[in-house]
C-alpha cells in the first residue's frame, strides 16, 4: 500500500510537470485528488492494516496529496505567467513606426520676430504702441519735421490716396501720435510694431509693403549714452551675447543727432565675409535724439525733455537671424516657409 | 559723391593713410563710404606703344595688321580691329602677358594666319564704364595725345593709378557734393589743414560789361548771378589728368571749356554753365519764369515744353537754358566757340527741384541746386574757372564780372552751453575739447565760460539749431566712445493692452488647433477687393498705384488667404491650413482716414486629421472649421454668447455657410468656398471664415469665477428626436435648455440619422441631458420632472416626436 502511494505520487507529479496548460494541470488535480481518484481508492484497503499501522499510513496519504498539490500550485504560477507572457508576446507592436500627428501650426516669420522685440522692451519698462496704416501726411510727415517740400520726402518715395492721406511709410506716425496724447507731460515709452508701405518694385531685397518696429523714450532726462546702452541691450538679446554694436553717425529729418547701428557680424564674428560685404559689420537699425522740432510739434518741451528713437524693420532681423535670402518669401506664404518658423531654439 | 584719393591730397596732406583706412575714419564719423574702387585694378602691362605701320589683314576686312614700336625701337605686329586705328597714333598696348579686367590673359596669337603679339585697348578693355569714354573713342581705341611717352605705363599716363571712395550721401551733407567740402570733412576727422585753391585770374583791357548785361526778373529763384567773358578759347580735349578726374567722378569728358565748367562743379560743388557767345543771339541776359508752353531744346536734344513753375535764361527774348539744370542746345559750346559766356549762379532748391522733376531730369547741376550749393562760393568758382579756361583753353579773360546780386549771405550764429551737449550725448566734455572739435570743422568758436558762441560757415547750410552742433561734437568726439546707459527716472511696468493680449491668445489658439499664420498685403485688385468683405462699401484707390494687381485697399482678408491656398496647390502642397490677422479699411468721407478695422481670417483645404499607415484620410469639413471656431469662443468666454445662422453670401455654398452672431451682432461668416470659386482656383473643398477681430476681442465676458466641483452625482438621461428636416440643431437645443431649469446642466447632440429608414422629411437626432443639483443628490422624481417638461416644450415649440 505504501509503495503504491509512493508511485501514485511519482506518477502525479510526472503528469503535472508534462502539463501543458492550466485546463490538464485541473484534470490532474481531478484524477488525483478529487474523491473518486486513485488515492482515496487506495486508502479503502486501510480497513485491512492494524491499528498502529492506520496512522502512519494515513500521514502518508496526506503527505502524498500535500506533495502532488504542492507541485500542481507550483506548475500553476508557472502555467499562468507563461500564459501572461504569451499574451504580452502577441501584444507587441513595432515601436519604431511613427506616431498619430499632432496638427499645429505655428507665427509667421515675422509675427515672431516682432513678438520677440516687443517683449524684450516690454521687459524694461515700454508699452506697445500701435497706430492705422492708412495716415494723414501730417502724422507721416509734417510732425517728424518734414514739411512739404522737404527734400528728405524723396528719400521714401509714399503711396498718396489724396494729397493728405497716404499708407505711412514707416510707423514713426504712431510715435507722433503718442507723443501728442501724453500732452507734453513724460515719461513716454513705446515700441511701435507695424506695416508700412513704400513705392518700391517687389524683387528679392525690395517690398512695397513691410514690417518696421520703432521705439521712443522721452523724459527729462534721456542721453544717447541711453541710446546706445538700449540698443546694445536689444542687440545682444537678439542677437547673441557676444555682439558688439557701433553706432554710426547718419542723418533722418526726426532725429538729431542721428545715427545707424551696425552690429559685429554673425557670421563671421567681424572677420569678414559675404554676409557683411567683409566689413565685419552689420547695418541693423536707424536711430537718434529725438528732434526738438518734432518733440516742440507734439507739445513737449524741448528744453526740459530729450528722448530717442530708433527704428528696424522685421524682415531685415528676420533675413539676418534665419538667413532667409528673399525678402518676398515673408508674403508669398509658401506652405514649406511657414512650417520652418515652428521650432524654438 | 566718388572721390578721387589723389586729387582729395590736393587739399588734405593723407600722407600715411591709406585710401581704406580713410574710408574707415569718414564712415565712423559722419558719412557712409560704400566702397572703395581701385581704378586701375586687375590691369598689369598696358604700356603706351606707337603705331608705325599698319596695314589690311590680307584674309580679313575689318582687321588690321599693326607694326608697334613699344619704346624700345623694336616693332610688334599686333592685329587690331577698332575702325580708328591708324599710323602715327600713340596707343595702349596690353603686351604679351599683360592682364586685363576679368583676369583676362593676353597671349600670343594667330588671327586668320597672321601672328599678334598683344592687342591694342580702347578705354572700355581697361576698365573705364562706356558712359565715362569721351564721344571721340567710344566706339574704337583710344589714342594718345601726341606728346606722350613711349613705353610708359598707360594706365599711369591715364592717371587711373588711383583709387575712388563712394561716399552715400546722407541729404543734410550737401556741402560733401564737392571736392572742397570732403576736404573740410577729411582735414576735421584728421584735424589737419585744407589748403584751399587760389584763383588767379590775368584779364585783358576789355571789359565784360561791353559784352552782357543781365538782368533777373525772377529773384527769389535766383538772388545771385555772375557773368564772365572769355575770349580767343580754343576748343581741344582737356588735359588727361583732368578728364581722369572727371571720369573718377562719374563725369564723361567733351572738350575743354566744358570740361572745365564741370571740374569747377567737382571741386566747389558750385555748378557752372558756358555759353557759346556768338550763338547767344543777342548781348543779354535775362532769367525769369518760362511762360506758359514756351519750349526749350536742352543739350540732350530733347525739346521741353515750359510752364511759369520753370525757371529759364533767356537772351532777352527765348530761353537758352534751364536754369540750373541744363544748357540749350542753340548756345551750345561746340568746335567753333571762341567766345565764351560763363554763367555761375545761385538759384533756389524749390525752382530747380520743380524743373528737374518736371522734366525728369537729374543733372550734376540740378543735384547740387536742390540740396543747396554755398553762396559765398559762387564767385570764387566762376575766378576758378577763368582761370582754367586761360591756362587749358588759351582763353583771355574780360575783365570784370556782370553781376546781379540780391542774395544776403548771413552765415548761422548759435550759441550753445556745454552743458547742453553733455546733456544730450550723457558726456563730460569740457568746454575747450568741444572747442577744439568746432574749430576743426572750421567754425569760429567764442567761449564766454561754459558757454560758445558759435559762426558756422555757409558751406555748412545744414547747422542751424543747437542740436546741429551737438551732433557735430558728438560724431567728431566719437560715438565709440560714449558710455552705455540705460534710461533713469521712474520705472514703468511695461506691458501688452488687453486687446493685444487676447490677440496673443487667439493666435496661440489658432496654431495649437493646426492653423499657420499668413501675413498678406494690405493692397490688392480693384476687383478683387470687395469679395467676401463684411460691409460693402467702395474700396479706396491709390492715386498712382505701381500696378492694377495693388491698387486698392482691401476689404477682406479671406480672398488673399484663398490667393495663398492656390498658390501653394499649384505646388502639390495638397492641405493647407492658415490664417491671418489684418487690417482692412473702409470708405469713410472725402479726405478723412479710412476706418481700418481689424480682422481675423482662416482657410483651410485638402486633407485633414490624416494618420496614413493606420488608414485614416479624412478632407477637411464645415465642422472641422466649426469645430476649430467654437474651440476660439470657448477660450475667449464667448460661447455662449455666439450663434450660427443659416447664411447666403456671393463666393460662399449657399448651403454650408453660416452668419455668426455675437448676441445681437453680425460678426462675420463661416462656410465652403462656392464650388465654382474652388474650380477656378483648382482648389479641393474649401472652408474659410473671417470674423471682426475688434468685435470679437472687445466683447464683454463675465469674469473667471471658480465654480465648485461637483460633490454629487449627476444624472444623464438620453432622447432620441423625430423632427423635420429644416428644424436646426440650435434650435432643439435652445428649446432644450429653456425648458430643463436650473437643473440641467449639459446637452450636447449625440447622434444624428438622416437615412432612409426616416419618413420623406424628417430626421432623427439625438440629445444627451445631464441633470445636476450641486446642493444634493437628485431623486428620480426630480430629474422626471424637468425632463417631462424638455419633451413637453419640444413637442410643442417644434413638433419633435420621441423616436419609439
Ligand atoms: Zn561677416
Amino acid at each position: 500500500m505504501q509503495e503504491r502511494l509512493k508511485e501514485l505520487q511519482a506518477e502525479a507529479l510526472e503528469k503535472v510537470s508534462a502539463a501543458i496548460d492550466l485546463k490538464e494541470l485541473n484534470d490532474i488535480r481531478v484524477a488525483y485528488l478529487g474523491k473518486k481518484g486513485p488515492i482515496t481508492e487506495v486508502l479503502k484497503g486501510m480497513g485491512k492494516l492494524s491499528a498502529e499501522e492506520r496512522p502512519k499510513m494515513g500521514a502518508l496519504a496526506n503527505e502524498v496529496r500535500d506533495q502532488i498539490t504542492q507541485g500542481i500550485t507550483a506548475k500553476q504560477v508557472q502555467l499562468e505567467e507563461a500564459q501572461i507572457q504569451a499574451k504580452l508576446a502577441a501584444e507587441t507592436i513595432d515601436v519604431t513606426l511613427p506616431g498619430r500627428p499632432v496638427h499645429t501650426g505655428n507665427h509667421h516669420s515675422l509675427t515672431r520676430v516682432v513678438e520677440e522685440i516687443e517683449d524684450l522692451f516690454i521687459g524694461m519698462g515700454y508699452t506697445v504702441a500701435e497706430g492705422p496704416e492708412v495716415e494723414k501726411d501730417y502724422y507721416n510727415f509734417e510732425a517728424l519735421n518734414l514739411p512739404k517740400g522737404h527734400p528728405a520726402r524723396d528719400m521714401q518715395d509714399s503711396f498718396y490716396i489724396t494729397e493728405d492721406i497716404l499708407l505711412r511709410t514707416h510707423t514713426s506716425p504712431v510715435q507722433a501720435r503718442t507723443m501728442e496724447k501724453h500732452e507734453g507731460k513724460g515719461p513716454v515709452k513705446i515700441i511701435c510694431p507695424g506695416k508700412v508701405f513704400r513705392r518700391d518694385n517687389d524683387d528679392a531685397t525690395h517690398s512695397h509693403q513691410f514690417m518696421q518696429i520703432e521705439g521712443l523714450v522721452i523724459d527729462e532726462n534721456i542721453r544717447m549714452t541711453d541710446l546706445k546702452g538700449t540698443l546694445e541691450v536689444f542687440a545682444k538679446k537678439m542677437f547673441g551675447e557676444e555682439r558688439e554694436i557701433r553706432l554710426r553717425p547718419s542723418f533722418f529729418p526726426f532725429t538729431e543727432p542721428s545715427v545707424e547701428m551696425d552690429i559685429s557680424c554673425m557670421i563671421c564674428s567681424g572677420k569678414g565675409c559675404n554676409v557683411c560685404k567683409t566689413t565685419g559689420w552689420i547695418e541693423i537699425l536707424g536711430a537718434g535724439m529725438v528732434h526738438p522740432n518734432v518733440l516742440e510739434m507734439a507739445g513737449f518741451d524741448s528744453k526740459k525733455y530729450t528722448g530717442f528713437a530708433f527704428g528696424m524693420g522685421a524682415e531685415r532681423i528676420a533675413m539676418l537671424k534665419y538667413g532667409v535670402d528673399d525678402i518676398r518669401h515673408f508674403y508669398t506664404n509658401d506652405s514649406r516657409f511657414l512650417k520652418q518658423f515652428s521650432i524654438h531654439e | 559723391m566718388y572721390v578721387s584719393y589723389k586729387w582729395l591730397q590736393e587739399y588734405v596732406d593723407l600722407s600715411g593713410i591709406t585710401p581704406e583706412e580713410l574710408a574707415e575714419k569718414i564712415t565712423k564719423s559722419g558719412i557712409e563710404v560704400e566702397g572703395v574702387e581701385t581704378l586701375d585694378e586687375g590691369i598689369k602691362g598696358v604700356v603706351v606703344g606707337y603705331v608705325a605701320e599698319k596695314e589690311k589683314h590680307p584674309s580679313a576686312d575689318k582687321l588690321n595688321i599693326c607694326q608697334v614700336d613699344l619704346g624700345d625701337g623694336e616693332l610688334v605686329q599686333i592685329i587690331c580691329g577698332a575702325p580708328n586705328v591708324d599710323k602715327g597714333q600713340k596707343v595702349a598696348v596690353a603686351t604679351v602677358g599683360a592682364v586685363l579686367p576679368g583676369n583676362f590673359k593676353i597671349k600670343k596669337a594667330k588671327l586668320r594666319g597672321e601672328a599678334s603679339n598683344g592687342m591694342i585697348c580702347s578705354l572700355q578693355e581697361l576698365g573705364f564704364e562706356s558712359k565715362l569714354v569721351a564721344k571721340d573713342y567710344s566706339e574704337g581705341i583710344y589714342v594718345f595725345p601726341a606728346d606722350t611717352e613711349l613705353g610708359t605705363n598707360a594706365l599711369e599716363q591715364l592717371h587711373r593709378d588711383d583709387q575712388v571712395l563712394e561716399l552715400g550721401l546722407t541729404p543734410n551733407r550737401a556741402d560733401c557734393q564737392s571736392m572742397l567740402g570732403v576736404a573740410y570733412e577729411v582735414a576735421a576727422i584728421l584735424g589737419k589743414d585744407v589748403k584751399l585753391p587760389q584763383p588767379r585770374v590775368e584779364t585783358v583791357s576789355e571789359r565784360a560789361a561791353d559784352y552782357i548785361t543781365v538782368n533777373v526778373e525772377a529773384a527769389d529763384d535766383n538772388p545771385l548771378y555772375v557773368a564772365k567773358v572769355i575770349k580767343n578759347v580754343k576748343i581741344a580735349p582737356s588735359p588727361l589728368w583732368l578728364q581722369a578726374r572727371l571720369t573718377a567722378a562719374g563725369i564723361r569728358p567733351h572738350n575743354n571749356v566744358v570740361d572745365i565748367t564741370n571740374y569747377i562743379l567737382l571741386e566747389y560743388g558750385q555748378p557752372l554753365h558756358a555759353f557759346d557767345y556768338d550763338r547767344l543771339g543777342s548781348k543779354e541776359i535775362l532769367v525769369r519764369r518760362a511762360n506758359q508752353g514756351e519750349k526749350i531744346t536742352t543739350l540732350d536734344d530733347a525739346e521741353r515744353e515750359l510752364t511759369t513753375d520753370h525757371l529759364v535764361i533767356t537772351n532777352g527774348e527765348v530761353p537758352v537754358a534751364l536754369a540750373g539744370v541744363m544748357g540749350g542746345a542753340n548756345s551750345e559750346v561746340g568746335n567753333e566757340t571762341t567766345t565764351v559766356l560763363l554763367e555761375s549762379a545761385y538759384f533756389t532748391g524749390g525752382a530747380i527741384r520743380k524743373s528737374s522733376k518736371d522734366h525728369g531730369l537729374r543733372s550734376e547741376a540740378s543735384a547740387r541746386y536742390e540740396k543747396g550749393v554755398d553762396p559765398q562760393r559762387v564767385r570764387p568758382a566762376a575766378e576758378r574757372a577763368a582761370q582754367l579756361l586761360t591756362q587749358y583753353a588759351g582763353g583771355e579773360v574780360l575783365e570784370g564780372s556782370v553781376e546781379v546780386d540780391t542774395l544776403k549771405v548771413e552765415p548761422a550764429v548759435i550759441t550753445i552751453t556745454i552743458d547742453k551737449i553733455n546733456r544730450v550725448l550723457g558726456t563730460s566734455l569740457l568746454v575747450s575739447e568741444a572747442k577744439d572739435i568746432l574749430e576743426r570743422l572750421q567754425f569760429t568758436t567764442v567761449v564766454e565760460e561754459n558757454e560758445m558762441t558759435v559762426t558756422v560757415p555757409t558751406r555748412r547750410g545744414d547747422i542751424t539749431i543747437e542740436e546741429d552742433l551737438v551732433e557735430e561734437v558728438g560724431r567728431l568726439y566719437g560715438y565709440d566712445n560714449l558710455a552705455s546707459t540705460l534710461p533713469g527716472g521712474t520705472a514703468s511696468a511695461g506691458s501688452l493692452t488687453p486687446y493685444q493680449k487676447k490677440r496673443r491668445i487667439v493666435r496661440q489658439y489658432l496654431e495649437g488647433a493646426g492653423l499657420y499664420q499668413a501675413i498678406t498685403y494690405s493692397l490688392t485688385s480693384e476687383d478683387k477687393a470687395q469679395n467676401y468683405s463684411l460691409e460693402a462699401r467702395d474700396p479706396i484707390k491709390l492715386a498712382m498705384p505701381m500696378s492694377e494687381e495693388r491698387s486698392v485697399l482691401r476689404l477682406s482678408l479671406t480672398p488673399h488667404l484663398l490667393e495663398v491656398l492656390k498658390y501653394n496647390s499649384a505646388r502639390q502642397i495638397d492641405a493647407t491650413a492658415i490664417y491671418e490677422t489684418g487690417s482692412i479699411f473702409l470708405r469713410t468721407a472725402e479726405n478723412e482716414l479710412p476706418e481700418e478695422k481689424e480682422h481675423l481670417a482662416a482657410a483651410i483645404t485638402g486633407l485633414w486629421e490624416l494618420h496614413q499607415w493606420q488608414g485614416e484620410k479624412k478632407p477637411v469639413d464645415f465642422f472641422v472649421l466649426k469645430g476649430i471656431l467654437e474651440g476660439l469662443f470657448s477660450k475667449l468666454g464667448l460661447l455662449e454668447q455666439i450663434t450660427f445662422t443659416k447664411f447666403e453670401k456671393d463666393g460662399l455654398h449657399p448651403g454650408r455657410s453660416a452668419e455668426v452672431f455675437l448676441n445681437e451682432t453680425s460678426i462675420g461668416f463661416i462656410g465652403q468656398v462656392h464650388p465654382n470659386v474652388e474650380k477656378e482656383l483648382d482648389l479641393k473643398e474649401t472652408y474659410v471664415f473671417e470674423l471682426s477681430l475688434e468685435k470679437l476681442l472687445h466683447a464683454e465676458i463675465k469674469p473667471l469665477r471658480y465654480e465648485a466641483i461637483p460633490r454629487y452625482p449627476s444624472i444623464t438621461r438620453d432622447i432620441a428626436l423625430v423632427v423635420d428636416q429644416t428644424t436646426t440643431a440650435q434650435a432643439l437645443s435652445t428649446v432644450i435648455r429653456e425648458a430643463g431649469g436650473k437643473l440641467l446642466k449639459d446637452v450636447h447632440v449625440f447622434d444624428l440619422y438622416e437615412g432612409d429608414r426616416m419618413e420623406e422629411g424628417k430626421k432623427s437626432i439625438a440629445y444627451s441631458l445631464k441633470y445636476f443639483d450641486p446642493e444634493r443628490t437628485l431623486t428620480d422624481e426630480d430629474v422626471v420632472k424637468a425632463h417631462d417638461k424638455v419633451l413637453k416644450a419640444l413637442e410643442e415649440k417644434t413638433g419633435a416626436v420621441l423616436r419609439g
